[in-house]
């Protein structure tokens, strides 16, 4: 079965969205094929900064054909229907019609025949309108063409098309559209500087295979094989180590269509420079690799470039113009961090009474105190010193004004970190400057560090607060703030620190030290813990555990002990694995069912105790005492927090349930004793709700 | 390269031979060479020959070298490579060129950056001025690993959309020269490309210059005088661009040119406001948006002149 090539050859599409670009034209084609009856073998798309490429194999040649029968009117109906009849369905006649019987008459059927279309048309038809509505998340217009409405709007100008169509042993076809005035034809071109010349292509196998004589390679992971392996080569056989770097790997893959890797080196003296600083400095502005020292580990004074060329000089001139853009680089980042190291860290806070943080929260320097504040309330409740987590909080936000964050941004807490212990400041004060903005997302560290953690929470929930109070939240895709992110930093903190903390006090007090003051302010707290709710519904479910359990554990009411819920939420999630608590939680929910049908039936709840002389049977009797020694045994363990040994407990009420529910008929014919049995059900319920209300669980 | 060029003029030698180099050869390409616009400006877009000729239907092919105030940028001399005065060299070419890439690519070889051992790339950079209005897709060019052009195809400029689309090519010139030259500190550049006694430095030509202009635009800059002046540029640009409709059924412009040199003077006064300090963060936006504000109305007085395209 025939196969399509497919290339869209333009001026240099930007690194980061290649990847996904190719999967768009891969997806968008194979999509209208099969919705075009056409079902293929296989779909491969390729970028390289000035193509994609597309090939299908195994497309049927023709579309299949299409047989419908379509019903007309009865026979001796008014020729006006009859007419229609004919104009829809094509015929000439009736003759060519034929007679169906059914129960209501005779009807006329036209039998119509749609024979499946050449594969090559279709796609002259689908490839043209995929290009212009292809999903580029920026593009533009260019050229003479650019002046008239409708002209193709693409990433960057599109020079030529190949479209190619064809079974293997033949020679293909060209699949004859035109797009904006660029005819589809077979013919590419080479790498840019080393084989510029004109590509005439025939099908993908040979299309692969000139691109690559002509010093293109198509497939981006063939390239970043050849990046890492002769990057790690290269380094290695001068005794040192490549630092990995698969997000840099994949920018510098999407520059090149020729890698060619070479090492190249700057004074040592840089070295004193922190060495993240040294790696963001050559990493984000010249997409280099730094290199480490096998030995000991740390950083030596050497890159790795990938150029995109065999230069005639073998590279010298390369090498050395790297370098010489590299050593004022370095200069000034040196330059940066000995500036910065000549201001103490608190010597820059005044600045921040003239910078705003949210127009409505504020300046950064009221924050600041806010953050100050709140750390010192918090440090207590997390063992922390109070002097220290004041302190932290007081320098945390300084190194946002120093030179090397605002050249290196990624560095923002790292370099707080530096400064203050070149002031010499406690370890702990210093290390909550760099881990009070952790942790930043789910695969991110959760510091332990007591100071650390009074700090971050302290800046988190000052965030969120401040932005529920000017009613900021995240709606749908848009969380411009990352609170989210905030959130599930505090859930992180809290839970993996086993810290107590009442949310509502906490988010109360920040709530207090804010300027602003919102409308409803006594409900926002409350609001806030739902938020948390969510977050932590979605964090469980990322992790595969069941999420449902934190409605049942919230429906409780008054939790706002995150470490609290967290755990009654493991219990239970352990409990309802076992067979008591499959078959516990049936039994209540039974009870539960009956109980809801039976109360709106009475329009009344069945509160209260049941009255112990009306139980009739040993089942009854037997299931009021297991309530009893379960709830006061669930209780205790409660208030000891130990929720594994108050589902134990819960795990005694099972048997007794399931005996009650086999024998004993709840619906009693006696009206006294129905409503006795009822509020049993009730009580079974209500045992229960000391761990969890069970009603809110999904099977 | 031209190898009929006398030592001293040629490109990798003189600063002002390269300068010539890239003259000559966009001239060759059919752009007018036009010399610098007579108004302080932050960048070679800022010339009308660019903010407004990259508007309406009709083509427009030029280049110049722009003088780039950048108040801010300015170091006193000190640094190797920063200042608040320096040379861009503009292309302009509209519509863009089906081989503008091309072009770019024979223009540094012009200049003697050979791309068998040079890494030439094109790496993306979207370009946007807020004070213009302006947007384009493009690159930085890299050479080497440094950036030593922008490239980029206007999309809109002074809120217009550009139809058709202008392709714009700005080079750092000192920072192309000091690599074509092989120094590292621009002080050091060759400028006429004469050796011994005969020999003139950029140093000799612009250091002065870099040390008075930056206790000015740091220390002295009377802000006072730049406040009204901003305020009074941004008046005389709304009154000249009410005074120059031709008639009340405002169709045909008379007088852009006139009103937006007040837009240029209000973004320099502003920048210079800026490197005094003396302008907020909040500020700064609203500032910002008073500048776009004049390029839109420009922009659009601009498009109903005979040299915009009007009918």
């Amino acid at each position: 079965m025939p196969d399509l090539l497919l290339e869209l050859f333009s001026e240099e599409i930007p690194a980061r969205m290649q990847a996904k670009a190719a999967d768009d034209l891969r997806r968008m084609v194979t999509d209208k094929l099969v919705a075009e009856g056409l079902v293929y073998e296989g779909a491969k798309a390729f970028a390289t900064p000035r193509r994609l490429a597309l090939t299908v194999h195994g497309i049927p040649a023709r579309q299949p054909d299409l047989k419908t029968e379509r019903r007309g009117p009865k026979m001796g109906a008014p020729d006006a229907a009859v007419q229609g009849f004919l104009k829809a369905t094509g015929l000439t006649s009736l003759d060519e019609a034929k007679i169906q019987r059914d129960p209501k008459g005779d009807f006329y059927i036209a039998l119509i025949e749609k024979p499946g279309r050449d594969a090559i048309d279709v796609l002259a038809e689908i490839l043209p309108v995929i290009i212009r509505t292809f999903p580029w998340p920026k593009s533009m217009r260019w050229g003479a063409r650019s002046g008239k409405p409708g002209s193709l709007s693409w990433v960057r100008p599109l020079h030529t098309i190949i479209a190619t169509f064809g079974p293997e042993t033949e020679e293909p076809d060209v699949v004859k559209f035109s797009v904006d005035g660029i005819e589809t034809g077979q013919t590419t071109y080479g790498h840019r500087f080393m084989a510029p010349d004109a590509i005439s292509v025939r099908r993908f196998e040979d299309y692969e295979a000139k691109l690559k004589a002509a010093k293109v390679i198509l497939d981006p992971q063939a390239r970043k094989d050849i990046i890492f392996a002769d990057a790690k080569e290269l380094t290695f056989a001068q005794g040192f180590e490549l630092v990995e770097d698969q997000v840099l790997l994949d920018e510098v893959s999407g520059l090149v269509e020729w890698p060619v890797v070479m090492m190249g080196s700057f004074e040592a003296e840089y070295l004193a420079i922190p060495e993240e600083v040294i790696r963001a400095t050559i990493r984000n502005n010249q997409k280099c690799f730094v290199v480490k020292d096998s030995k000991t580990g740390k950083l030596t004074n050497k890159f790795v470039l990938t150029a995109n060329i065999e230069a005639a000089d073998g590279g010298k001139t390369i090498v050395a113009g790297n370098e010489r853009v590299i050593r004022p680089r370095l200069s000034d980042a040196k330059f940066f961090y000995e500036t910065d190291l000549k201001t103490k860290l608190e010597d820059r806070l005044p600045k921040f009474e003239h910078i705003v943080f949210h127009e409505k929260l504020g300046t950064q320097a009221a924050r600041i105190k806010r953050i100050e504040r709140l750390a010192a309330e918090i440090a207590p409740l997390v063992g922390a010193d109070v002097a220290k987590a004041t302190r932290a909080a007081h320098l945390a936000k300084a190194d946002l004004l120093t030179e090397v964050v605002g050249e290196f941004p990624e560095v923002q807490g790292l370099m707080g970190k530096y400064y203050a212990l070149a002031q010499d400041e406690d370890a702990s004060v210093a290390a909550a400057c760099e881990e009070h903005y952790k942790p930043q997302g789910p695969a991110d560290r959760v510091p332990t560090d007591p100071v650390s953690v009074a700090v971050a929470l302290a800046d988190k929930l000052d965030t969120l607060v401040g932005f529920w109070a000017i009613d900021e939240k995240p709606t749908g895709s848009k969380d411009p703030y990352a609170l989210r992110r905030a959130a599930l930093g505090v859930i992180r903190l809290i839970a993996e620190n086993a810290l107590r903390l009442s949310l509502m006090k906490v988010a109360a007090s920040a709530l207090a030290g804010l300027s602003v003051k919102p409308a409803d302010a006594q409900k926002l707290p409350s609001d806030l813990l739902a938020f948390f709710a969510d977050r932590l519904k979605v964090q469980l479910r990322e992790q595969g555990a069941r999420h449902d359990l934190v409605d049942a554990v919230f429906a409780l009411g008054g939790q706002d002990d995150l470490l609290m819920i967290v755990r009654r939420v493991e219990a239970l999630g352990k409990f309802l694995e076992t067979d008591d608590g499959k078959n516990l939680l049936a039994g209540i929910k039974r009870a539960s069912n009956i109980l809801g049908i039976e109360e709106k039936k009475d329009k009344r709840s069945f509160d209260g105790a049941p009255d112990a002389a009306l139980y009739s049977l040993d089942e009854e009797k037997a299931l009021a005492k297991a309530i009893g020694e379960v709830t006061a045994e669930a209780s205790t363990a409660v208030a000891k927090e130990d929720f594994a040994a108050a589902m134990s407990a819960m795990a005694k009420l099972r048997p007794p349930v399931d005996a009650f529910f086999e024998k004993v008929r709840v619906n009693d014919d006696d009206a006294k004793v129905r409503e006795n049995r009822l509020k049993l059900l009730n009580e079974i319920r209500s045992a229960t709700r000391a761990v969890a209300d069970f009603s809110k669980i999904q099977d | 390269m031209d190898a009929s060029l006398p030592a001293h003029m040629r490109p990798e030698r003189s600063f002002q031979g390269f300068i010539l180099a890239l003259q000559r050869f966009w001239a060759e390409q059919g752009c007018v060479i036009l010399q610098p616009y007579d108004m302080e400006m932050g960048a070679g877009t800022f010339h009308p020959a660019t903010t407004l000729r990259a508007l309406g239907p009709k083509p427009w092919n030029a280049a110049y070298v722009q003088p780039s105030r950048r108040p801010k940028d300015g170091r006193y001399g000190e640094n190797p490579n920063r200042m608040q005065h320096y040379y861009q060299f503009q292309v302009i070419m509209k519509p863009s060129p089906p081989n503008l890439q091309e072009l770019y690519l024979k223009s540094l070889a012009a200049i003697g950056i050979d791309s068998a051992v040079h890494d030439i790339r094109f790496v993306e950079d979207d370009w946007e001025s807020p004070t213009l209005g302006a947007w384009g897709l493009g690159w930085e060019c890299w050479c080497d690993g440094m950036e030593v052009s922008q490239f980029t195809y206007f999309q809109q400029v002074a809120g217009v959309e550009c139809a058709p689309v202008a392709g714009e090519l700005t080079y750092g010139l000192e920072r192309l020269a000091m690599y074509v030259q092989g120094v590292d500190r621009v002080y050091d550049l060759n400028f006429n490309g004469r050796d011994g006694d005969a020999k003139v430095t950029y140093g000799d030509v612009f250091l002065q210059a870099e040390r008075e202009y930056s206790k000015h635009n740091f220390e002295v800059a009377d802000t006072a005088m730049l406040f009204e002046q901003f305020k009074m540029a941004e008046t005389a640009c709304r009154k000249y661009l009410d005074a120059g409709w031709k008639d009340s059924k405002r169709e045909a412009h008379l007088m852009a040119l006139p009103a937006y040199d007040q837009c240029i003077k209000a973004s320099h006064v502003f920048n210079l406001l800026d490197a005094r300090g003396v302008i907020s963060v909040t500020e700064r936006q609203s500032y910002i948006l008073r500048v776009r504000e004049l390029a839109k109305a420009c922009g659009e007085a601009w498009i109903h002149t005979e040299a915009g395209g009007a009918a």
